[in-house]
């Protein structure tokens, strides 16, 4: 079901705990004690992202909102914040799922990157809106970071639903 | 009777309403935050659900340090021993006469009938972490409810005032800093007196001496220091040095840059004071008062 003709392994079924511990571990990425937060890529977003698009009837906008309050209310940033942000990220990532998943990881990223910025432009405006002040360009390199890294999460949070890789000749898959 | 489809592939609501309805409730708990403060029982729980995954994060990071701080090499030990030294027999002259001075003090202000300023308690508390809101200018520290710290205390270090605790947590605070777009701090220039109020000048880390009279007596370099007028911060705490003046014909006040004295990059250690307990009520101004007599009429009419 792919534009490349590379051989595909059939997954899985997700496990669901799975997925609560990769999204918890991505907001402890987020939750460590960073000197400088500009330019960090918003792990949660990105890991969110990616269930939202492999697993899109697992991941919803409601867990998507309540991942965004966590994060306000850890940050200290202005509540409603990020889970207004995150609700429309998971919702444009659910309405993408059909198409993204046709291309190969680095071009799934290029679908990942506006994504990711529309979730910080969104932020953007609502805490311009709010008084606070524009935190510089750096802050958009977070994004582009997280996309870069859509390929490497893509393979990490498959894993475990990886077949183990027993060849058999006389199988066709 | 009304047909009913068997729920082969029900979904729920359609993904738009979903959105909707989240976008909404988002927008409801911005508004409650930043208009009207009500959302801080909302953050005090939610914030309460994610401390242990602070915690989680912070404890090895701390352990690490504090057996890094174990190792400390003899030579470090000994220079800053040395060093402490010269400046504690710098510092005894000074010491000496303080005492003296603030008898003197003390005295000369009973005799103009002026309240008498009592030493304020202060707690001692580490940064833990730069906040993580690119959007501010805030800091975290490790002291919290649990060691009586209020919001609206002053936070210092050893050269001047670092900000202000504006949101308490059970086992931390946070403290937005002098240099917080929404930050003022009432001082006044030590040569010369002259009260103003400073603004924080958000993300590039300066101040500004907002709405100063463009002939007002500033000059490049001049020492502000806090005036103790609002109770909050003690007077005389250094704040920020003056930087640079625009003065332009076309404004009626002059653009005045300052630089903070303290920087949180330098020191880990912080000092938070208590408020002044027996600060007098400010006075209900007229306006105000005609304002929440128009807001109670129509309640009335209920």
């Amino acid at each position: 079901m792919r534009l490349d003709d590379r051989p595909q392994r059939i997954l899985l079924p997700v496990n669901v705990g799975f997925m609560v511990l990769s999204l918890a571990l991505a907001l402890l990425f987020n939750l460590l004690p960073w000197r400088d937060v500009s330019g960090l890529p918003d792990m949660a977003a990105l890991v969110l992202t990616f269930w939202c698009v492999h697993q899109p009837r697992k991941m919803g906008i409601g867990a998507a909102w309540m991942l965004g309050l966590i994060m306000d209310a850890a940050n200290g940033a202005l509540l409603g914040q990020h889970a207004f942000a995150y609700s429309v990220l998971a919702f444009a990532a659910l309405g993408l799922h059909r198409r993204i998943l046709w291309f190969s990881p680095w071009r799934q990223a290029a679908h990942v990157l506006p994504l990711l910025l529309g979730c910080q432009v969104l932020m953007l405006g609502v805490r311009t809106i709010a008084g606070g002040v524009f935190p510089g360009l750096p802050y958009f390199a977070g994004s582009m970071i997280g996309a870069a890294l859509w390929p490497t999460a893509t393979f990490l949070l498959l894993q475990p639903q990886r077949r183990p890789e027993s060849v058999d000749e006389n199988r066709p898959i | 009777m009304d047909y009913q489809p068997p729920p082969f592939f029900s979904r729920g609501p359609a993904p738009l309403v979903r959105l909707g309805f989240f976008i909404s409730l988002a927008f409801l708990l911005m508004v409650l935050d930043a208009r009207f403060r009500y959302a801080e029982s909302i953050r005090q729980t939610v914030a309460l659900l994610a401390y242990p995954m602070q915690w989680a994060v912070l404890a090895p990071i701390e352990l690490v340090s504090a057996s890094a701080d174990f190792f400390t090499t003899q030579v470090a030990l000994k220079r800053d021993n040395d060093m402490l030294k010269s400046k504690r027999l710098q510092d005894a002259k000074d010491l000496l006469t303080l005492e003296a001075l603030r008898a003197e003090n003390a005295q000369l202000r009973r005799l103009l009938e002026a309240r008498e300023r009592l030493p304020r308690n202060s707690t001692l508390a580490e940064i833990l972490y730069a906040g993580r809101d690119p959007f501010s200018r805030k800091i975290v520290i490790d002291k919290g409810r649990q060691q009586d710290i209020q919001e609206g205390q002053a936070v210092i270090d050893d050269v001047g005032v670092i900000g202000q605790v504006t949101r308490v947590y059970p086992l931390l605070a946070e403290v937005t800093l002098i240099t917080d777009k929404e930050q003022r701090i009432p001082v006044e220039i030590v040569r010369n007196g002259l009260r103003a109020i400073i603004y924080g000048g958000g993300a590039a880390g300066t101040l500004d001496l907002s709405y100063t009279a463009a002939n007002a007596d500033v000059q490049a370099d001049d020492l502000l220091v806090t005036s103790g007028i609002d109770g909050t911060y003690p007077p005389g705490l250094p704040v920020a040095r003056v930087s640079r003046i625009e003065r332009d014909a076309a404004y009626a006040f002059a653009k005045i840059t300052c630089v903070p004295t303290s920087g949180t990059e330098q020191n880990k250690q912080v000092l938070v004071l208590s408020l002044e307990a027996n600060l007098p009520p400010p006075p209900v101004e007229a306006e105000t008062a005609a304002k929440s007599a128009k807001q109670k009429r129509p309640r009335k009419r209920e």
